[in-house]
């Protein structure tokens, strides 16, 4: 069975098509690369996995049951998170600070239930541990590398062990050496058998994680590929539409 | 001889401490990065000095004084750090006080008791801080504009409600009123047991602590303060991670309108009247207090502390201006100075503050 399910799934903004039938599956440990012009519907389908509003026509079911998410907090329950593009993390707070925000670890009887910050560093700790980042709890997020801010983000998610974590432009604004760091992330969070659905405009990055790639066009799917079958050359002719579809 | 030769080279595999130049901060080195602990020894300077220069300050008489006068300051300025560290402004306290402090005269002047006095009086002040919640809040308007609207409104009712008239027939619970307000723990009377070197606090000075400390609680160990913190670090972050950033933010405000009101009843009860201009200007004080004490305007940082210092500083610089027989005309000008100036100290550079990152230049580490 497979983990997201999307079924003919239409959104419309009232007159406008922002997604127009579109239906694929993705497997757990899968890799998907989710590509396409500006306006191409892509932030609005990362949208309605993420339960930010539910599709005008057609279901979406994880791991088989059909969910009607209003919120992204009823997804992040079905273990769907998201990976915001400007990471949704706070610049003045801590690494395990930000991990854990809205879901703080807490201890004693109340109203003395205060914050348990030795057992949040170490479970920070730990989560940095398992990405095998140079990301230490107790550093604020200010003085962070672009990677380090990633491995944050992306510790989030595995907080709640989620199966799957969609990425919206996780390389769009960092160096070559940090676009290395995130993508060996995404290669971990794959090896733990974490499905990621990667929204990218740039190719390369793509093209070295993805498993399959799929290209949307004004609303619609063009194509759904793995990548031993497609080639950048394809991939772009179907993102400008000088290739129909394939 | 390098040191490094000397060592002998570790075995196992490096950790990320070893392998990353930066290290963790120390306590002590955030200490001394924070703005509170160098507006602390500018205080403490001050004190020191002014103690030596001028014998009538360094009295237990002047500390009572001046922790009185600074207190109701001190206490508003802990809601107006819980505001600021969301991002926001209240630039109503001041009128909420004359409000405050005018309801309460007027039940009182009808001969209510002194505890319906202040539970009306604390209803008017809460109620102008949930209206500047809810539009700050859930309607998402600027607070400046919000509060700036409410600093008219209050006081303008306070005119209204009082019909312009000082409040001091305060009916029988007066005596009550005023013992609240005047109120001095340790009481000294001559021929006690209490050393005569402890000053008198006041009853403004003691609310004032424990607002304080509840506040430096919440600030430190609840979740509530580091959702606070994150609402003004990243207010769309936070939202995101499923902080609930609008009941938190319209709290925040109601908070301010708290301590506005607790400050104005303490000082009702001092002054034994109400008059409606109460608290004029005082908001611009408080935010000066709050900022001086590190609370950072752009929202995301600020402590209990700080907010307490700051009060205190500008209180002793007022104090300090007025024994040194320089015309108070002139404070206006050295508050505005110590303004710029402690934010100036208080700038990060790096993650240092311009003091810390000045003496490491002239005294650097040998060992690095």
């Amino acid at each position: 069975m497979a983990l997201l399910d999307i079924r003919n799934v239409s959104k419309s903004f009232g007159a406008i098509q922002a997604v127009n039938d579109i239906s694929f599956a993705i497997e757990r440990g899968e890799v998907v690369g989710l590509m396409g012009d500006n306006g191409a519907g892509k932030s609005t389908m990362v949208k309605l996995i993420a339960g930010n509003f539910p599709p005008s026509e057609g279901e979406i079911a994880v791991e088989g049951e059909v969910c009607h998410f209003h919120k992204p907090i009823e997804a992040r329950a079905k273990g769907i998170e998201v990976v915001y593009q400007d990471l949704a993390i706070a610049d003045n707070l801590t690494a395990a600070q930000n991990v854990f925000l809205g879901r703080e670890l807490k201890k004693g009887p109340w109203p003395f239930r205060v914050l348990d910050k030795q057992a949040m560093i170490d479970r920070a700790a730990e989560l940095f541990g398992e990405l095998k980042s140079e990301t230490r709890p107790r550093d604020l997020v200010r003085k962070m590398s672009g990677g380090q801010r990633q491995a944050v983000a992306i510790a989030r998610t595995r907080l709640s062990k989620a199966h799957m974590v969609l990425m919206d432009e996780p390389t769009a604004a960092i160096s070559v050496r940090q676009v290395a760091e995130v993508l060996e992330l995404i290669r971990r969070l794959k090896a733990q058998g974490v499905a990621v659905i990667l929204i990218s405009h740039r190719m390369p990055d793509v093209f070295a994680v993805c498993d399959r790639i799929i290209v949307m066009r004004r609303g619609a799917k063009v194509a759904d590929k793995t990548v031993a079958q497609t080639s950048p050359e394809e991939i772009t002719g179907l993102i400008t539409g000088a290739i129909r579809a394939a | 001889m390098p040191p490094d030769i000397a060592k002998p080279a570790e075995s196992g595999h490096a950790s990320i401490g070893d392998v990353v130049k930066i290290r963790e901060q120390t306590i002590w080195q955030k200490i001394v990065a924070s703005q509170p602990f160098w507006v602390t020894v500018a205080l403490l300077v001050l004190v020191a000095f002014m103690t030596m220069l001028e014998p009538s300050f360094g009295t237990v008489d002047n500390a009572a004084n001046v922790t009185r006068n600074f207190a109701p300051f001190g206490i508003m300025a802990l809601g107006m750090t819980v505001v600021i560290i969301t991002g926001g402004i209240d630039l109503s306290v001041g009128s909420i006080m004359g409000l405050v402090a005018i309801v309460a005269g007027l039940f009182l002047t009808w001969e209510y008791p002194w505890y319906v006095a202040f539970f009306m009086g604390l209803l008017a002040g809460l109620a102008c801080g949930a209206v500047n919640g809810f539009f700050v809040a859930y309607v998402g308007m600027p607070s400046f504009v919000v509060t700036l609207g409410m600093l008219s409104i209050a006081r303008s009712l306070a005119v209204v409600f009082s019909g312009n008239q000082m409040l001091y027939k305060f009916g029988p619970d007066a005596p009550i009123v005023k013992a609240i307000g005047q109120a001095k723990f340790p009481h000294q009377v001559p021929g006690d047991s209490i050393p005569d070197w402890i000053p008198q606090f006041s009853s403004h000075f003691w609310v004032m602590i424990v607002m304080a400390l509840v506040v430096g609680y919440v600030f430190n160990f609840k979740a509530y303060g580091r959702h606070l913190m994150a609402i003004g670090g990243n207010e769309n972050a936070a939202r995101l991670t499923g902080v609930p950033v609008d009941w938190i933010k319209f709290q925040a405000y109601v908070f301010s309108a708290f301590t506005a009101s607790i400050a104005s009843l303490l000082l009702l009860g001092y002054n034994g009247s109400a008059i409606n201009a109460m608290g004029q200007g005082y908001e611009l004080r408080v935010i000066a207090a709050t900022v001086i004490g590190g609370a950072n305007l752009m929202g995301g940082a600020g402590t209990a502390f700080g907010a307490i210092v700051g009060s205190a500083f500008l209180e002793v610089i007022r104090n300090a201006l007025l024994m040194a027989g320089i015309d108070s005309n002139w404070q206006g000008a050295f508050v505005g100075a110590f303004i710029i100036l402690a934010v100036l100290l208080g700038m990060q550079s790096g993650g240092k503050s311009l003091i810390a990152a000045t003496v490491e230049r002239m005294f650097p580490k040998k060992h690095r």
